[in-house]
This record gives C-alpha cells, sequence and structure tokens, in this order.
C-alpha cells in the first residue's frame, strides 16, 4: 500500500484496525500478559502463610529462603526452603523435563516428517483434507482418557505384554514400558503428533514441484534432490514444528502424572505442588520463571543455529 | 500406487494415532473391573452407571455451561482479532497478534498460575466464572485459526460495493460479511466448544471448589474400581467430539468454498 500523507488519526486504517482488535488486545493484555508480569514479580517477593508479603529477595532463585506465618498480627519466621536453582529435587526436574521435551520433540517430529511428505506429495489434491482430518482427530478426543489409555498399552496387562505373552516370547510381562521416562515420552509424542505433522505438511505444499523436476533433470538423485532441494525448502516447517512441540511439553501436568511413576515427574508437578498444596506461590513462579527461562534459552538458540533457512521467510 | 513405502508408514503411524480410541470401546464394554487383557465377556453396565452418578451430572451440567459461554466469548474475540489483522493494517499488530496467539504455545500451567496468582491477588474467588475467563484465553487463538481464513478469503470489493450502494459499516457487515463469514463462525463455535469441554488444567487450577467434567475424570482415575464407568464415559465424549469437529469440518470447507478461496485443509 502506498503511503499517505498523515491524516488525522481518528477514522483512519490505523484507527479502525486497533478499535476493532481492542476488546481481543484488551483482553489478552489483562488476562495474559499482566498475569505473566505478576508472576515474574511473585518470584521476587516473599511467602507469607496465605499472603504474599512485597519484600523484594532472590532467594526463591538462589539461596535459602524463609517463609513467615501471622502470629497474632506479627510476622514469624515459620519454614525455610531453598531456592529453585539451589534446590537439587527442582534442578533434577527441570532437567529432566528439559531432556523429555527434546527426545519429545526429536521423536515426534522426525516420526511426523514422513507422513507430512506422503500427504504432500502422494495424495491427490481432492483427498488430502481428509487425511489431514483424519490426522486430526485423535488429538481432538480426551486428552485426559488418551493418557489413561496409554497407561492401559503399556501396562502389565495390557495389549502388549498380553500379545508378546500369548506369542510365548516373553515369559514375564515387561515392566520398563511404563511409570519411567518411555512412557512419558511415547504418550507425549503421540499427543503432539498432529502439532508437528500440520506446519511441516503447509511447508512442503508451498514447494514449487518444478524445482524438484530441474534437480532431478540436473542429474542429482531421488535422495539428493530431496536433500538439497525438499528439506531446506521445507525447514521452516520443521522449525515451527519443532518449537510447537518443544515449549509446550516441558510444562505438561497430566501425563507425568498418569504415566510417569516417581521416575518420571517433570517440572510442572512439582509447580502444583507449590501453589495447591504448599501454598507457596513465590516458590512457584520462580519455578514457572525458571523453567520458561530454560525453554525460551534453548528456544532461541535453535532458532539461532537454523538462521540461514529462515531468511526471506518473515511471517 | 506411488509412494508406497511412504503409504505403509503412514498407515502404520495412524494405527499408533488410533491405538488408544479404538480400545476405549473394548474396555468400556468388557465386563470386568480391572482395565487389562485378557477380555471377560460384554456388557453394557458400565454406561448405565453413568445415570446415576450425581457428581458426575453437576460436573457436566458445569461443562456445558463454561463450554458454551467460552466457545461464545472467545468466537466473540476471534471475530474482532482476525476481521482487525485481515483487514486492517494499524500500529503494533505483530506484537498484539502474537502476544494473543501465544497461549497456542505456552504450557497451559503457566498460564493457569498466572491467571490464578492475578484472581487471587484482587480477591476474585474461584468459580465457574474463573474457569471460563482462563478458557477463553486458550480458545481464542483457535478461533482466529479458523476464522482468519474465511476472513482473507474475503473479497474487499464486495464490501466497498456495500457501502457505494449506501449502507453503513454496520449494516454492510451484518448483510455482506457475515453471511459470508457465518460457516466460519460456525466451525469455529464448535471447535472452542470442543476444546473447552476437553480443558484440564485451567479447571484443575481455576475452579476452586466446583468440579469439571475432566477434572471429575482426573479425581476418579484415583478409584481403579471407577475406572471402566470414566471409559464409558470416555467413549461418549469421543462419540461426541468426533461428531462435532466433522459438523466445524463441514462447516469451515464450505465457508472456504462460499468465500471462493481455496482450501489449506487442517484446522491450525
Amino acid at each position: 500500500m502506498q503511503s499517505k500523507p498523515k491524516l488525522r488519526f481518528w477514522g483512519s486504517e490505523a484507527a479502525s484496525g486497533l478499535l476493532m482488535i481492542s476488546p481481543t488486545a484488551i483482553y489478552a493484555i489483562l488476562l495474559l500478559a499482566a498475569p505473566l508480569a505478576m508472576i515474574v514479580a511473585y518470584s521476587f517477593m516473599t511467602d507469607g502463610y496465605l499472603q504474599i508479603i512485597p519484600r523484594f529477595q532472590l532467594c526463591n532463585y538462589v539461596g535459602e529462603c524463609h517463609s513467615y506465618k501471622d502470629v497474632n498480627g506479627v510476622l514469624t519466621e515459620a519454614q525455610t526452603y531453598k531456592g529453585v536453582w539451589s534446590d537439587p529435587l527442582a534442578l533434577t526436574l527441570m532437567w529432566r523435563s528439559l531432556l523429555v521435551s527434546m527426545l519429545v520433540t526429536a521423536v515426534t517430529v522426525l516420526l511426523a516428517f514422513p507422513v507430512a511428505y506422503y500427504v504432500s506429495f502422494y495424495v491427490s489434491p481432492s483427498k488430502k483434507s481428509l487425511w489431514l482430518f483424519l490426522i486430526t482427530i485423535p488429538f481432538w478426543t480426551s486428552y485426559l482418557i488418551r493418557v489413561f489409555l496409554w497407561k492401559v498399552i503399556l501396562g502389565t496387562g495390557g495389549p502388549i505384554n498380553y500379545g508378546l505373552l500369548e506369542l510365548g516370547l516373553i515369559q514375564e510381562p515387561i515392566t520398563w514400558l511404563l511409570y519411567n521416562l518411555n512412557s512419558v515420552v511415547i504418550t507425549l509424542a503421540h499427543a503432539y503428533a498432529p502439532f508437528a505433522i500440520l506446519p511441516i505438511f503447509v511447508s512442503l505444499e508451498k514447494i514449487d514441484r518444478s524445482f524438484l523436476e530441474a534437480g532431478r533433470d540436473l542429474g542429482e538423485s531421488p535422495f539428493m534432490t530431496f536433500w538439497r532441494v525438499t528439506l531446506p525448502l521445507a525447514m521452516p516447517g520443521v522449525i515451527s514444528s519443532v518449537l510447537i512441540v518443544f515449549i509446550p511439553t516441558i510444562g505438561d501436568y497430566v501425563t507425568p502424572s498418569l504415566v510417569g511413576g516417581p521416575e518420571g515427574k517433570m517440572v510442572a508437578n512439582l509447580v502444583e505442588l507449590n501453589y495447591k498444596k504448599l501454598d507457596n506461590y513465590p516458590l512457584g513462579s520462580a519455578l514457572a520463571v525458571s523453567s520458561m527461562a530454560l525453554v525460551m534459552a534453548v528456544s532461541l538458540l535453535f532458532l539461532f543455529m537454523n538462521r540461514r533457512f529462515l531468511k526471506g521467510n518473515k511471517r | 500406487m506411488k509412494g508406497g513405502w511412504f503409504r505403509g508408514y503412514t498407515i502404520f503411524y495412524l494405527i499408533f494415532l488410533y491405538a488408544p480410541i479404538v480400545l476405549l470401546p473394548i474396555f468400556a464394554f468388557n465386563n470386568a473391573t480391572t482395565v487389562a487383557f485378557p477380555l471377560n465377556g460384554f456388557t453394557t453396565a458400565w454406561f448405565g452407571k453413568l445415570w446415576d452418578d450425581p457428581a458426575l451430572h453437576h460436573a457436566l451440567k458445569n461443562s456445558l455451561i463454561i463450554g458454551c459461554s467460552a466457545a461464545v466469548i472467545s468466537t466473540c474475540l476471534g471475530i474482532f482479532a482476525s476481521r482487525a489483522s485481515s483487514r486492517y493494517a494499524f500500529p503494533f499488530k505483530t506484537p498484539l497478534m502474537g502476544l494473543i496467539m501465544l497461549p497456542l504455545v505456552m504450557p497451559d500451567i503457566i498460564l493457569a498460575v498466572a491467571l490464578l496468582t492475578v484472581l487471587l491477588g484482587i480477591g476474585m474467588p474461584l468459580s465457574l466464572f474463573t474457569v471460563i475467563l482462563g478458557h477463553v484465553l486458550v480458545c481464542t487463538p483457535f478461533s482466529i485459526a479458523i476464522l482468519s481464513a474465511a476472513f482473507q478469503s474475503l473479497d474487499q470489493s464486495l464490501e466497498e460495493a456495500a457501502y457505494d450502494l449506501g449502507e453503513t459499516p454496520i449494516s454492510a457487515f451484518r448483510l455482506v460479511i457475515l453471511p459470508l463469514v457465518l460457516p466460519g463462525i460456525i466451525s469455529s463455535l464448535l471447535i472452542t466448544f470442543t476444546i473447552s469441554l476437553d480443558e484440564f488444567i485451567m479447571a484443575f487450577f481455576l475452579a476452586g471448589n466446583e468440579n469439571t467434567l475432566p477434572v471429575y475424570i482426573f479425581g476418579q482415575f484415583r478409584f481403579p474400581q471407577n475406572v471402566p464407568v470414566i471409559l464409558a464415559l470416555g467413549t461418549i465424549l469421543v462419540c461426541l467430539s468426533i461428531a462435532l469437529l466433522a459438523t466445524a469440518e463441514y462447516f469451515r470447507r464450505r465457508g472456504i468454498a462460499k468465500t471462493g478461496g481455496k482450501d489449506t485443509g487442517g484446522f491450525l
């Protein structure tokens, strides 16, 4: 659009646009931006039982903290606890969550790519949306019940163990499938599958098919054509898949609680514990902020490593 | 048939995707209290038990109230945002849209504790209303994703023609734009309702003493003897979701065909 001389603000396109978006934007600012800012602020404050004492401190992150209790109007020290980065349990859970997210992302995106490739390159155009619909349906059905059913599938009385026992391939049920990181990764890879397939599919659809023919005409093998033409052009989709799977998985609560067992617990379980049972909001906030910061750092590093694929693809 | 290997792999992958959903009715009709193989005969008793559980009915009522409210509010907010982003250029467009779409990638638990902190900070008691506030936040980005496709394929000259024929912006919207994007709106209502009905984390943190259907289901998982009933409930919910989604998909496609756009497929 040509730049017009600046007229009065009201009645201009900018004003109409801002006015139009204002209900949604105000909602997001009040109920999303402000709350997020608030947990960052809370993570620097002091825990008083059932209240927050607005006293700035860093000990929710490093060092040792005291929580206070109101005894006849006087704040008295009640408990000491360790900050997130000084607490071995919190550190273990954060690193484990990061590891699980990375594993889930790698597994999900690698398994999803051929599916997106098949639907984009081999399915006839009229049937593509049907295939995508089939792929997305499981995602929309009750998440809790799907996770619970993975517990059944991987459990000792599940179809895998029952089948192997009946076939005589094993004498005793396999127990290493459930209540550890394996089950968490499998369940999350299942839950996030459509999120990985769709962005890759969209970027594969955008590839001009004549580029591939050109590659083949110039004597490249099918594999080299894929490696040197298709894959680099599909990278923006792969990158969005990676981020859209990686960022939410670190905060997953249901899967580690139902199929994780004691060695599969993740950071969300500790956040929940601090918010609901221990009622220590500052520590819970510090945990939430720390894990988000960790995720953001890894995501930015990943984006930086792949920056050459994103040039000229600004959306 | 081209792509034989890929086809085989994709079918295998679909089996992986559908495995839990296929097992669900098998165990819901299985005549045993433990959810395990071998199966023990056919029964509809678990479905019968759904009728005499008042706690379940209460949770269902709550979920329906929340689902309908969240669907209507988030679709309205979605209409404003997708109309603004597809029709106008305005300052701070990218950061504002980024903020609005943020819940799509944020872990739900972060959104939930952040909202919880603010609500308790301003002294608002937890209730169904606070769950609705949270669900609207989660549902709006999905609504925008669906509606943007409908608004973007809209031909702007239709609207200009309406102005030239003497319509006001409001009547032009009602008479010209609304009928064209209506299928997208219906699709958005159905999808956001489905998301809200299934959303657990927000409700878990923000419902206070109330129960929603997923919170009730999560609670029942602690009692192994109640699990078959939950699987019966799950079977009904999955059928309901598939029906809602198929309807939504039908309207979404019709909407795109109506405005003359090209189907890019998928909701996301």
